[in-house]
């Protein structure tokens, strides 16, 4: 691999501007990955205190802190800041930074779109947040906006829909630019089965959002013309139907799941290795499963809905495709365990994260091949066992792999690096809070306790208390986390340009912290 | 150093907004592709009218099934809504009558619809209705009440392991009520 173009010979007067426009108006990939992932964290944060008063509400039976009609505001609103404000966001933010650094290219394709992309953003999502403020309250039919009970919704329905439809044109424009850019950009002799895989993992990450986040658009534009303009695309009285919807939004749904989980296999498929200092295990085979994920993920959205009322035959073909998504899955997760088979592995933070990650998305995949199993589904739809699920592969997977990043990259990104004892402190105490906060919800579903209730029988009692324990134990320690980066950027020592020792990728031969300019010449590729 | 022939960026990412737009624009096409879906299935009870003079005279034996009849109604409008009967069993290749009693609950008149339901979906078009309240809209005076018809007859091809039918009516106001209801 060649050296990099370090040494800045012309051009001196292109470094950032000062102040705040230069954040306002920054067409650089590095100052607006920057932004994104500071409005995820902002976004984490405030969807995370949603979650410390859900789970304070359920420390105990009875209403304590709040009442349900807020409860209902809290739960919906904390799973549409956390998908859409936190998760994606996140991984927008790790693409800009890294894209440009890993392909050899000095930014992003399109940079003045990229800077419109992230600026709706916060717009988006004030008027969401506000619509809390408003009379009669946010929006509490769920995050699936399931009508009818969603076209109840008072004065915040119009401003979630607009919400929404920004943040759709966001991410639409945000993978516009992903595709362009590594299509276009890469330098030369870097051939597309060259690239690392987390430019992969983008890739078909990008190519999902463009083919489900118009749909998610239709549908929510639907769910408007229904309530204001008399149409019935989903009301019974007009004709319509209300299961169309959740086809519709499944449609979208599902392949949502994996734009969140997409991005975090690229993530783990680069720290791995590194640390195990092995080149990594089956990487065609990665690229290839990768791809097959994405496409099974457009016919698999029914296994939302198979208690909607669905014909024995469509049960089956949404339970068999289903199962068929492990395959590909577990091909990764044995590539990355052969990854690590005999290596000279080290356990810095990232890799701490990522091994983490293995493992608890593991657990989560598994309880998703039982949610497949239409009998069994019966029993666990709708109740805690389906929370548990998907937040062992949100949290543990997604929001772990966007830590692992952050951890493995912040000394490239910062020029320094942060203290490994905090960093492993903040490991331990998440590892075990998000434990502690999301296995007893399993055993809560299968004792039958449903989602998104305020109060609960009291058989529910003791699990509930643990949860919401480990609640508190991994809330705080993310507090630990924004002090660890705080600590980094101010006391942290010069990293090498190298940073770890079994680094290999292109982004790793620019200086640290890299230059505002990623590669003003394109590095050659062997 | 020959750089490889690669897309321009402008006419690619105009390409990559087309698919957006088409993927928009497919959102809208689900809704009648579900329709025809459902239409090729049966997923959806028919609401067409069967002929009293059409209906078959199968060599199958009859055999007996069990109706059970359900009212539901949307929570905005202002109806009592019943079946007369709850449960009735009936024996296949058979024409019944059962009724449905509803009132309006308001003092002005209103437009009813009632879209009916069946379960399991494989059972819908056995079910064949010869009458129904819900092939037209019904018109209710002031807290005016009335029972309705429905005539049917559960066709003897009906599987073998289906021994048991439910059949739902959702009572709605007109849309315009509906529509926009808080």
């Amino acid at each position: 691999m060649s050296e990099a173009v370090s040494h800045d010979s012309h051009h001196d007067d292109h470094g950032p501007a000062k102040g705040l426009t230069r954040w306002l108006f920054t067409t650089n990939h590095k100052d607006i990955g920057t932004l994104y992932l500071i409005f995820s964290l902002i976004m984490f944060f405030t969807g995370g205190a949603m979650a410390l008063i859900i789970r304070a509400e359920l420390f105990q039976p009875g209403l304590q802190f709040v009442d349900p009609h807020f409860f209902n505001q809290l739960t919906t609103m904390h799973a549409l800041l956390m998908v859409f404000g936190a998760v994606m966001p996140a991984f927008v933010g790790l693409a800009n930074w890294l894209l440009p650094m890993m392909i050899g290219a000095p930014d992003m394709a399109l940079p003045r779109m990229n800077n419109w992309s992230f600026w709706i953003l916060p717009f988006a999502f004030a008027m969401l947040i506000s619509t809390l403020f408003m009379q009669g309250g946010g929006p509490a039919g769920g995050w699936t906006l399931y009508p009818p009970l969603v076209l109840q919704t008072g004065d915040a329905f119009p401003f979630m829909i607009f919400a929404i439809h920004l943040m759709g044109i966001s991410s639409i424009m945000g993978s516009i630019n992903v595709i362009v850019t590594i299509l276009n950009m890469r330098a030369p002799g870097m051939t597309l089965l060259k690239m690392p895989l987390f430019v992969w993992t983008w890739l078909i990450t990008a190519y999902l959002l463009l083919a489900v986040m118009p749909v998610l658009a239709g549908a929510v534009t639907m769910l408007l013309t229904d309530k204001y303009f008399g149409t019935s695309f989903f009301l019974g009285a007009g004709g319509g139907d209300p299961v169309l919807f959740q086809h519709i939004f499944w449609f979208f749904g599902h392949p949502e799941v994996y734009i969140m989980i997409l991005p975090a296999f690229g993530v783990v498929s680069q720290i791995i290795p590194t640390f195990a200092r092995k080149p990594l295990f089956g990487y065609e085979a990665m690229v290839y499963a990768t791809a097959t994920i994405a496409f099974l993920s457009f016919i698999v959205w029914a296994h939302h809905m198979f208690t909607s009322g669905m014909p024995i035959a469509g049960q089956m073909f949404f339970m068999f495709a289903t199962m068929l998504i492990a395959i590909p899955t577990a091909v990764k997760v044995f590539n990355w365990t052969a990854t690590m088979w005999r290596g000279e592995m080290t356990f810095e933070t990232p890799m701490l994260f990522a091994v983490a990650f293995v493992i608890l998305f593991t657990i989560g995949g598994f309880s998703g091949l039982m949610l497949a199993i239409v009998p069994a589904d019966y029993q666990y739809h709708d109740t805690y066992f389906v929370v548990a699920h998907f937040h062992y592969v949100l949290v543990p997977g997604a929001v772990f792999s966007i830590m692992a990043a952050t951890y493995y990259w912040l000394p490239k990104w910062t020029g320094k690096m942060y203290n490994e004892t905090l960093g492993k402190t903040h490991f331990w105490l998440s590892m075990i809070g998000v434990n502690v906060l999301f296995f007893p919800q399993h055993f809560l579903g299968l004792a039958g306790m449903p989602r998104r209730i305020p109060d609960y029988a009291i058989q529910f009692a003791d699990f509930n208390m643990v949860s919401s324990i480990g609640a508190l134990i991994f809330g705080f320690s993310q507090l630990f986390f924004v002090w660890v980066i705080i600590d980094c950027v101010r006391n942290g020592k010069q990293a090498t340009s190298q940073v770890w020792e079994g680094a290999e990728g292109l982004e790793w031969t620019l200086p640290s912290p890299a230059p505002y300019h990623s590669f003003e010449t394109a590095p050659e590729i062997k | 150093m020959t750089e490889p022939q690669k897309p321009k960026a402008k006419p690619l990412a105009l390409r990559l907004l087309a698919i957006a737009v088409v993927m928009f624009g497919f959102g809208f096409l689900l809704v009648p592709l579900y329709d025809i879906f459902c239409a090729i299935t049966g997923l959806r009870a028919p609401i067409e009218q069967v002929a009293e003079t059409d209906i078959e005279s199968s060599e199958i034996a009859a055999r007996e099934v069990t109706i059970e009849m359900v009212a539901n109604r949307n929570n905005s409008a202002p109806w009592e809504f019943r079946p007369s009967e709850s449960i009735k069993v009936v024996d296949t290749g058979s024409i019944y009558e059962t009724s449905y009693f509803a009132r309006n609950l308001l003092d002005e008149g209103l437009t009813a619809t009632a879209a009916p339901d069946i379960r399991p979906v494989e059972a819908a078009k056995y079910f064949k209705k010869i009458e129904c309240f819900c092939f037209t809209a019904q018109e209710f005076g002031p807290e005016e009440s009335k029972d309705m018809l429905v005539r049917f007859m559960v066709s003897k091809d009906l599987p073998k392991y289906i021994d048991r039918i439910t059949l739902s009516y959702t009572l709605y106001a007109t849309p315009k009520v509906a529509g926009n209801n808080q």
